[in-house]
């Protein structure tokens, strides 16, 4: 069991106070464009889509880092698994960029890799997401919770055919 | 510089030349931003008495120092200019990543000047700037214009555009923003129109600091929890529709070009009917840009007749083109709106002209003749084929988008023109809500339901500003008028300071107080505002040379009054039943607790208070001669 932050595009509105809080603890401005999670809007249907790191077990990032800066964690406070960077390790060479398949780590202004670290444990997109779209939560939750709505879904059905 | 960008961009449309200037700092916190510094900067730069379509009349884009920063709903620009509608000042708001743009990309607020001498459009790109050739987007509709724009720029430029009715000069036509937003109101988009600026594009990759991190994350963080409420909920749910049930509860739903408060058929334009029929996601839609509510939806209607997709329509739209004009099809109601938006025009003017065209032609005012076929309250297909007319200029949808107090005039009568100072109504009936009626005779745009009118305490029962707090009240009876001077008065200021900041006046509806916006604007700017006192002073402020603006350009204390039907004519039904607007008794109060003489001067001994010049007597002498010329 470990904690992610997790995506629900049904509540997602595309308000983008997730790259706004992002870019403001890690850069000290607000900049969506230095956010590490991006929002894409699908207006026509009403949808906002927002990207941010998995913290993949079998990090490709990780694997690919020639210099040992990326690093899989387990974050001290959450227990949550988390990729991190050490700037001072971390020479800049974008290998990580080619090959996270999500477009979800790049070298920053700072020549060194920026990536999602979960804010130490208290992510600010989670912490303003006024909708709960993105959740900070145990994995196990997050997995119940679609099995049941999917049960919901399947009850919902039989009744209507009983 | 803190929250604001420090950067005026300034383009001379007529040469094609832009120039960058630093922001005049004093004038900036005297007058903070958006409306405010908007306003300050037309005031000292144009002649008020300019004719709207002339090329010495400038149009302004202006950010507030919040916007682009994560305080909550903060997404907001604010277009000042003098308004070809009401010959006033004109400054029209809207949401959208378009604002937000033009702050990362590095300015407070563009200052456009002249007339090209031929279609073109304007691409901002940081501090980049180029104009286009438009002349192939002439024609084309809002979103075709948006989606053309971005094809010739970056695709991810934000767009601001006419549609074809500010090509045509519409007098209410929009300045139209990301897919659906309008800056709608007073015709802001006829003068874009005027100087054949079809577009501006923006891109910024910059960001906004502010002055104190940890005091702005603080505000933030206590403004988000304020807003984190079930009524926040239930808002993003139905979004501005939703209100329509309580309005007509209060029997104040403009029904039949207000000639009553309550309309028979209102369940039928309930909001949940919309967010649950017509909405493309049901109760649910996208928000503005650091929104913790998200009131937007965009609909779809199928229906032959009336199908289309598209942003809306909000409560006021559905307020004028439903019960104001006697429709109960919804699916009319979201057409009409879809027309208004892809061609760029207000639906509240839009809706509230064909209302007053539908009564005049009822009563035989306007021969059927004029407009080819019969208008009366009810028709949706008419109502919707006017609105098309209108936006095109077609027919007798010319003269309607001179506005209805210009029609009318052009039939001999004015009585049945539903407006203040030349601009149509919103969706509330002054009768049934005293200081509505109060706030539309007074406020400097003309009649207006969102630059501080009183609807917000008795109508929606917001008590927690301190401006009831403070003195103890924690109700408010909107039938009752001798506190209305007062609270619309203090109201009016308030919200002057809401607009200036670049913040949306809907999470203050919901309970965002004055001190919670002064720490948010302290904290983001690092300028002192002086206390409670000082900020109100500074709305006090805003509030004043929009007046003094309208002042010189010729308007005076006759311009603050009421349609005939709102002074005289009792309300037939509903729970304002037998009630006009008592705006003899609340105007000379009003005017006193503004400091101003009897016929709605502002005095030296407040001038000097507030820090403001008063024009001078040449000023005088030209505004008294326009005066006469409009009496």
């Amino acid at each position: 069991m470990t904690k992610m932050i997790t995506v629900n595009i049904d509540k997602c509105t595309g308000c983008g106070a997730c790259e706004l809080m992002c870019s403001f603890r890690h850069h000290g401005e607000f900049n969506p464009r230095k956010a590490r999670i991006t929002k894409t809007v699908f207006h026509d249907e009403q949808i906002s889509v927002p990207i941010l790191c998995q913290q993949c077990e079998d990090a490709w990032c990780v694997n690919v880092c020639p210099s040992g800066a990326l690093q899989k964690n387990v974050d001290a406070l959450t227990g949550a698994y988390v990729v991190t960077v050490s700037e001072d390790v971390c020479v800049g060479c974008r290998m990580c960029m080619l090959a996270c398949p999500y477009g979800n780590i790049q070298v920053g202004s700072k020549g060194v890799a920026e990536k999602c670290n979960l804010c130490e444990g208290d992510p600010q997109c989670v912490k303003f997401c006024a909708f709960s779209a993105l959740r900070f939560e145990d994995t196990d939750a997050n997995v119940r919770d679609r099995k049941s709505k999917l049960a919901s879904t399947l009850i919902t059905a039989y009744r209507e055919g009983a | 510089m803190y929250g604001w960008t420090g950067k005026v961009l300034r383009v001379d449309l007529t040469n094609q030349r832009s120039s960058v200037e630093a922001l005049d700092y004093k004038a900036a916190t005297d007058y903070i931003g958006g409306l405010g510094l908007g306003v300050k900067y037309l005031y000292d730069e144009i002649d008020p008495t300019v004719d709207p379509y002339s090329p010495k009349n400038k149009l302004l884009f202006a950010t507030g120092p919040l916007t682009g920063t994560g305080a909550p709903s903060s997404g907001r620009y604010m277009v000042v200019t003098k308004s070809p509608l009401t010959g006033g000042i004109a400054n029209s708001g809207a949401s959208g990543e378009w604002a937000m743009q033009l702050k990362y990309a590095g300015w407070d607020m563009i200052i456009l000047e002249g007339k090209a001498a031929k279609p073109v459009y304007l691409f901002i790109d940081d501090d980049r700037v180029t104009f286009g050739d438009a002349a192939p987007l002439w024609g084309k509709n809002s979103l075709e214009t948006e989606e053309a724009v971005a094809d010739l720029t970056a695709p991810d430029a934000h767009v601001a555009c006419i549609g074809p009715a500010g090509e045509k000069m519409v007098r209410f036509a929009c300045v139209m923003n990301d897919k659906g937003r309008a800056a709608g109101r007073s015709g802001v988009g006829a003068v874009m129109g005027s100087k054949n600026l079809k577009a501006i594009a923006v891109r910024g990759t910059g960001g906004v600091k502010v002055a104190d991190p940890d005091r702005f994350y603080k505000a933030v963080e206590a403004a988000y929890e304020t807003l984190n409420t079930p009524v926040v909920a239930w808002f993003h749910g139905v979004g501005t529709p939703g209100v329509l049930d309580l309005v007509q509860s209060f029997g104040a739903l403009p029904t039949r070009n207000f000639s009553t408060g309550v309309f028979e058929d209102y369940e039928k334009l309930s909001g949940d009917v919309l967010a649950s029929k017509y909405s493309v996601r049901d109760h649910m839609g996208l928000g503005c840009p650091a929104c913790p509510i998200a009131c937007g939806r965009v609909s779809k209607v199928t229906t032959p007749e009336f199908a289309g997709v598209g942003e809306g329509p909000e409560y006021e739209t559905i307020g004028m083109f439903g019960s104001n004009c006697g429709v109960s099809d919804f699916e009319a109601v979201c057409k009409a709106n879809f027309i208004c938006n892809e061609m760029g025009m207000d639906t509240i003017s839009a809706g509230n002209s064909i209302a007053c065209a539908m009564e005049m032609f009822e009563r035989g005012l306007i021969p059927q003749e004029d407009i080819g076929f019969p208008l009366t309250f009810g028709d949706g297909s008419a109502m919707v084929r006017l609105t098309e007319m209108m936006a095109k200029r077609e027919g007798f949808g010319d003269l309607l988008a001179e506005g209805s107090y210009r029609m009318a005039e052009h039939y001999g009568t004015t009585e049945y023109f539903m407006g203040v100072k030349k601009q149509e109504f919103p969706a509330y009936d002054g009768r049934s809500l005293q200081g509505m009626g109060l706030g539309y005779a007074t406020q400097p745009r003309g009649a207006c339901h969102i630059r501080g009118e009183a609807q917000d305490l008795d109508l929606y029962g917001v008590v927690v500003w301190r401006i009831t707090k403070d003195r103890g009240i924690d109700k408010v009876d909107p039938l009752r008028w001798d506190d209305k001077p007062l609270l619309a008065k203090e109201v009016q200021d308030w919200f002057c300071m809401i607009d200036s900041c670049g913040l949306c006046n809907f999470i203050f509806f919901l309970h965002v107080d004055e001190d919670q916006t002064r720490e948010l604007l302290e904290a983001g700017t690092g300028i002192d505002m002086g206390g409670y006192e000082g900020f109100k002073r500074t709305g006090e402020r805003i509030f004043n040379i929009q007046t003094l603006f309208n002042r010189r350009a010729g308007m005076t204390s006759a311009d603050d009054t009421l349609p005939k039907r709102m002074l005289e004519e009792p309300m037939p039904g509903g729970p304002g039943k037998g009630m006009v607007v008592r705006l003899a008794e609340m105007l000379p109060p009003y005017y006193e607790l503004r400091g101003w003489d009897a016929e709605g001067n502002l005095t030296p001994e407040k001038a000097a208070e507030l820090g403001l010049t008063l024009p001078k007597i040449k000023a005088k002498k030209a505004a008294a001669t326009e005066a006469s010329d409009q009496a």
